[in-house]
């Protein structure tokens, strides 16, 4: 068994002037947890919806399977939310279930098992309209999985909730991603793709603008912050230094942008036998929302 | 099977389609209220069921007609299932979940079907039992005769659901595709004056009935004729007072063909329409 679920061959999209989605190709795996990122309007969900069949591509192609099942028939194998958790408003919470599984050709006996993991067991006799929409999302994420999926696609998953909401969403991610699940997590939120996902697409303006693992993305030797009481003093010395790639002032403080490898123990090492101490002295890596803004606005 | 109770599941957990259902079916029986209909104003004694409109094999006619009027209860339950999918999102939620857009639609059709095989057979079921009851013939050969008002019945039902799914699916909202299709009953009859008006001067080896008879709506009522003129007691009135008339009340297997034509096209353009929107 080959280990690609989908591929997508210069898949576009236009919707009238506008291009949604640009020539996209892309491979999905077994056993990665992807994260699609990209500002709002960048042709996520229109990507999304192409692949799960409610949008017709412009041109180009994509298969699920390597062209062995049907997009249809492959769905049934994969779950999925988009947007806006969208139920039958007088079902109740099992109702909507059963109705799921009878589409997905699944058995019922999952739907105990699902509904306990995103803590609705308790009103799985209440109407969906009851629900709030904390509730609804997690019921989404219930019928996603419904079927024991291969690939679990989420868009914009935390959208629209409150704070408790969106830790009990992240921390329901992060548990379903332990389990070796296949997800392909779409988001404009940086922080919620760089704690589960282990590989980015980045997307812009219907381009595809990086693809790799999310280590390398964020691949870089860190900078420092440093600040002494002679800035000139330490200038002049940093600028010795071979490891570094640039300097810049900022809001009173120097930030060292390094090229090469060099620890907090050597550098302030260094300076110590330079006879320079500094007043504030911290090591970062700049955060994947640093690198997003950089990829994106450059 | 699958697909067919999938669109059952649906309805049957709504309780608004539920009673539209119930009612419908309901109302169905309730043609065996007229039976009832008596009036006694002194020397008048009228009983409705005595007047022969429970005779075999003219029953089938009279049933099939009347029964036919309540079909617009049942439109309302097709218009709401389809408008129900798009204002819910649940049509998208579907395709997500893995049925294909045909398999979708086949879902509403064997649906369709369903009701109109339940309803067909009422109809049968009940005019035998009520023309066991009335009829003045008991013939095996009489009381079986004129079957094919049973078929002009379901044939009916069925382009005339189809239209409505797929004003359904056309206009997405309920109470909008309802009146839409009101609308269109209103320009079949404009255009039947139109033409009535017009077209004989244009050309005059064309007759107005002669086109309107392909006209979708058109087309379903001439199916089954009204049967009141029938019946032997307005038949005498009119040949009292020289008005004779003769008609042909029968089923025309041309109208037949046209309906299921029309309810075949119908359903082609709603696939046609699935599968190019976007969601």
């Amino acid at each position: 068994m080959s280990n690609i679920l989908l591929q997508l061959d210069q898949l576009s999209k236009s919707f009238g002037n506008l291009k949604a989605v640009d020539q996209l190709s892309l491979t999905l795996e077994k056993g990665n947890v992807y994260g699609l990122l990209g500002p709002n309007g960048s042709g996520k969900s229109t990507t999304l919806g192409m692949i799960l069949n409610v949008i017709n591509p412009t041109s180009g192609s994509f298969s699920w399977y390597q062209g062995a099942l049907t997009t249809h028939q492959a769905l049934k194998k994969i779950g999925a939310i988009i947007e806006r958790p969208n139920f039958y408003p007088y079902m109740t919470a099992s109702q909507n279930l059963k109705l799921i599984c009878k589409i997905k050709q699944c058995s019922h006996e999952s739907i105990e098992e699902k509904l306990i993991l995103v803590g609705l067991w308790e009103r799985r006799h209440s109407k969906f309209k009851t629900f709030s929409l904390g509730m609804k999302q997690r019921l989404a994420i219930a019928a996603a999985l419904v079927n024991n999926p291969d690939l679990l696609i989420l868009d914009e998953p935390t959208n629209g909730l409150d704070p408790e909401g969106i830790h009990q969403i992240r921390k329901l991610i992060t548990s379903i991603a332990e389990l070796g699940t296949t997800i392909l997590l779409a988001s404009h939120l940086l922080d919620e793709v760089e704690k589960v996902c282990n590989h980015v697409i980045v997307l812009k303006e219907g381009v595809k603008f990086y693809e790799g693992p999310v280590d390398e993305i964020s691949q870089s030797f860190g900078f420092f912050e440093l600040k002494a009481t002679d800035r000139k003093i330490l200038t002049d010395f940093i600028k010795t230094l071979p490891e570094v790639k640039e300097m810049k002032l900022e809001s009173n403080h120097l930030k060292v942008f390094l090229k090469a490898e060099l620890s907090e123990e050597v550098l302030s090492k260094k300076l110590a036998e330079a006879n320079i101490y500094c007043t504030h002295f911290v090591k970062k890596h700049p955060s994947l929302e640093d690198q997003f803004l950089t990829l994106t606005q450059s | 099977m699958r697909l067919l109770s999938i669109e059952l599941y649906k309805l049957w957990h709504n309780r608004i389609s539920k009673i539209l259902i119930f009612s419908y079916f309901i109302l169905i029986f309730s043609i065996a209220i007229l039976s009832t209909i008596k009036v006694e104003i002194g020397p008048i004694n009228f009983h409705l069921a005595d007047q022969g409109i429970f005779n075999f094999p003219y029953i089938w006619h009279f049933n099939s007609f009347m029964i036919g009027l309540l079909k617009i209860f049942f439109a309302v339950i097709i218009v709401a299932m389809i408008g129900n999918e798009y204002s819910y999102k649940t049509l998208k939620q579907n395709l997500i979940d893995g049925l294909s857009k045909e398999e979708f639609l086949r879902s509403k059709v064997y649906a369709i079907l369903a009701f109109v095989g339940i309803s067909t057979l009422l109809v049968f079921l009940i005019s035998l039992v009520l023309g066991g009851i009335y009829s003045d013939y008991n013939e095996l050969q009489i009381v079986f005769s004129d079957l094919e008002y049973l078929l002009a019945y379901a044939i009916k039902l069925f382009g005339f659901f189809s239209l409505c799914l797929f004003l359904g699916l056309l206009i997405k909202r309920s109470a909008f595709a309802l009146g839409f299709l009101a609308l269109w009953q209103i320009i079949e009859g404009i255009c039947f004056g139109l033409m009535k008006w017009k077209l004989s001067d244009l050309i005059p080896s064309l007759s107005a009935e002669q086109i309107f008879r392909f006209f979708p709506l058109n087309a379903m009522g001439n199916l089954i004729k009204e049967p009141f003129s029938r019946l032997s007691a307005i038949q005498n009135i009119a040949d009292q007072i020289g008005e004779g008339f003769t008609k042909d009340y029968g089923v025309s297997t041309l109208n037949l063909c046209i309906v299921l034509a029309w309810s075949s096209l119908f359903l082609w353009w709603s696939l046609l329409l699935l599968k190019k929107r976007d969601l």
